[in-house]
């Protein structure tokens, strides 16, 4: 496991040996449990656990609900409603279930963003960057789906607008939305096939989680100074790692529970924090409420989508040469996937030596800038689409493309980068000096 | 002094920003008792929101999520077996298996609305907004809560009397409603319904009453969830202290700290 040289499982009793001829999965759970792990992990290293744990807690609420739940345009609102009334502690699945998934992605853009300022996205971890960005994408179909289900307002007025994305592509749109919907508008086929893959997506994703894990227990785990674990024999690994278990599963339970502190106030006190009043009324496709707002974890990407308009100069350049093809609305979308895309790319795009944001002061700078961006447009994508919103939104939306597509690959080029420490165990070290030193 | 200006500064933001400028949206903080980490319901003020409702709401609008065996359930209006019975029995509802109407009994549902203009009541206390800004922030709910009831309560009494004619419709301003001017006529008035035993029933207090009915009408569970919550926030708390020393003594002797 990561090539970092440890201890392997030696089976002791016959029976073992028995079971280890023919199926290895001891040893297999030996390798993951035990694997050697950075001993400078600081405390951003531990979303990838509450993530895990959220992953199985909304498929656990969630198979509850599915029981409880009809998918039908003219039931499924009231069944909703039966199971925060009648069905024994529904309101607690349904809340939790509700708020697992703000947990969810709190969890999944700090976890990204821990990511992006440790380097931890270069060589060679770049597949696993990969798989965790498809992660995110199915996850983000995953809530956009499951906020149908209920049938109110949001939910039928949200997927009118998104599914209405995919009617902007030239030529085949209009049919891509069609076949997406199951008919010309969001109806009872919309939503049956809608609750069919929110219930299939999850386990995509438990798949997806596995080649994540599987693909940094190949490269080892990044650590807060970007500098790699020695491997030249088991004794100097052991100077720069301690295994995942006990140190890291207690650090990380720990880390868990404080976070569940926080996760049970918002379900015990205010669980529609969160969420939409207007998803309180049952589906009308009659009647259009004034503002319509996705989930809050998509506003940065809608802040994007949003922002070109067909008086933007880019937008009219792009209709120009493509002779009307691409229109506004479709750049909009191919904006609000190329934003994602982006940082998708960014192993190629970063050209810096150094790994680690710690030890790259100008980075530092625009990194902060990105993060207050990526605030920024969530919070502007709450904001009705007029002045002075839309203009902020486009310079906004500029920063993010420029900060992936030019400032990182001329960062690389021209900033001093500070030294990293040689060792792993240097960095733990100056920490948590030896007693000898003292 | 830290305390003050934090206060002071959330009044400049969000506290006196409740008015907008389109006309309504004038929406009073009320200090209902299910508010805060231990809030509950009062029974007393459910069934006075209750007597409201029946007598006043009930002739336009419905409760369709709501049975009348709700009424007796703890935590909530909690009235005793034998008065969701009495009350259920005045109503009719139709029966399809008798092809007919036969007096209502307490698994039957309160029943739609009964003017096709009313929307259905059951989930209003959570489908409106109270506290939205400042500027899109989350600064006003988050300490104010979504304000649903405090709608409905600035709602019912925020008529100023002033109607006008538009489009066949009779319209009427209300200082609450979004725009200022609703097609709903204003239902309360002082002393419309007396209680028994005798309470304040002036506008404000039957608006608050019946917001109050309302909101546990929307969120039943409301007493059960916060419970729940106390219950699971000290829990984990105990838990995380535990864990705290147990990760610190597992890590001991790593950092040289034993």
């Amino acid at each position: 496991m990561g090539g970092i040289p440890h201890d392997n499982y030696e089976p002791k009793s016959n029976a073992e040996k028995w079971l280890d001829k023919r199926l290895p999965i001891v040893g297999l759970i030996h390798n993951v449990i035990m694997i050697p792990t950075p001993k400078n992990l600081n405390w951003m290293w531990i979303w990838g656990i509450v993530l895990a744990f959220t992953l199985v807690l909304q498929i656990i609420t969630g198979i509850i609900l599915a029981m409880h739940y009809t998918p039908h345009v003219s039931m499924a609102f009231q069944s909703v409603e039966h199971i925060m009334r009648d069905v024994n502690y529904g309101w607690l699945i349904r809340y939790t279930h509700m708020n697992g998934a703000t947990l969810f992605f709190i969890a999944v853009y700090l976890h990204i963003f821990r990511g992006l300022y440790y380097g931890s996205y270069k060589a060679p971890r770049e597949v696993t960057w990969i798989i965790g960005m498809l992660i995110y994408l199915a996850m983000m179909a995953t809530g956009f789906l499951g906020y149908v289900l209920p049938w109110g307002q949001m939910s039928f007025w949200g997927a009118t607008v998104i599914t209405g994305l995919f009617g902007a592509v030239p030529g085949v749109g209009e049919s891509l939305q069609a076949w997406l919907l199951g008919g010309p508008a969001v109806d009872n086929a919309t939503l049956n096939r809608f609750f069919s893959l929110h219930y299939l997506l999850p386990f995509v994703i438990v798949a997806l989680v596995a080649l994540h894990i599987w693909a940094f227990h190949t490269t080892g785990n990044s650590n807060p100074t970007g500098v790699e674990v020695r491997r030249g024999s088991k004794k100097e690994a052991e100077k720069d790692t301690l295994p995942f278990w006990p140190y890291f599963v207690i650090k990380d339970l720990y880390a868990l529970v404080v976070v569940l502190i926080v996760f049970a106030a918002v379900i015990g006190f205010m669980p529609n924090f969160f969420g939409e009043p207007d998803n309180y009324i049952m589906a009308d496709p009659l009647k259009t409420p004034p503002h319509i707002v996705p989930e809050w974890y998509y506003l940065p990407f809608y802040a994007i989508l949003r922002a070109f308009t067909a008086d933007v100069m880019v937008v009219q350049f792009t209709s120009f040469i493509t002779g009307g093809i691409v229109d506004a609305k479709f750049f909009g979308v191919v904006a609000m996937f190329g934003s994602i895309f982006v940082m998708a790319l960014v192993p190629w795009l970063d050209t810096s030596k150094v790994r680690s944001g710690r030890f790259r002061p100008a980075f530092r700078f625009f990194f902060w800038l990105l993060a207050f961006d990526f605030m920024f447009l969530m919070w502007l994508g709450s904001r009705p689409a007029e002045e002075p919103y839309a203009s902020m939104a486009l310079y906004a939306s500029f920063y993010w493309f420029g900060y992936f597509l030019v400032i990182l690959p001329l960062l690389g080029l021209f900033e001093k980068p500070q030294t990293p420490p040689e060792t792993i165990e240097e960095d733990f070290d100056s920490h948590y000096p030896p007693k000898s030193a003292e | 002094m830290f305390k003050k200006t934090i206060l002071s500064a959330l009044v400049v933001l969000g506290f006196g920003t409740s008015a907008s400028a389109s006309g309504g949206g004038e929406i009073h903080d009320v200090a209902f008792s299910f508010e805060g980490v231990f809030g509950i319901y009062e029974e007393a003020e459910l069934q006075r929101g209750l007597q409201v409702y029946t007598e006043v709401c009930a002739a336009c609008h419905g409760l369709n999520l709501v049975a009348y065996r709700n009424l007796g359930d703890a935590g909530g209006v909690g009235l005793p077996e034998d008065q969701v019975k009495a009350y259920a029995a005045q109503f009719e509802v139709f029966d399809a298996e008798l092809d007919d109407f036969r007096p209502a009994i307490p698994s039957d549902k309160f029943g739609d609305s009964q003017y096709d203009g009313a929307p259905d009541l059951s989930l209003m206390a959570k489908a409106r907004k109270g506290f939205e800004g400042p500027y899109g922030l989350v600064v006003n709910p988050l300490f104010r809560g979504v304000g649903g009831p405090e709608y409905i309560a600035a709602f019912l009494s925020g008529y100023s009397g002033e109607e006008k004619e538009q489009a066949g419709t009779i319209l009427y301003e209300n200082t609450a409603f979004p725009g200022g001017w609703t097609s709903m006529p204003p239902p309360l008035f002082d002393e419309l319904v007396e209680f028994e035993p005798a309470a304040d029933n002036d506008v404000h207090a039957l608006a608050e009453d019946v917001a109050s009915f309302l909101m546990w009408t929307a969120e039943p569970k409301l007493v059960d969830r916060k419970k729940a919550g106390l219950v699971a926030v000290i829990f984990l708390t105990f838990l995380a202290a535990m864990l705290y020393l147990t990760n610190k003594k597992i890590w001991a002797k790593a950092k040289r700290k034993d």
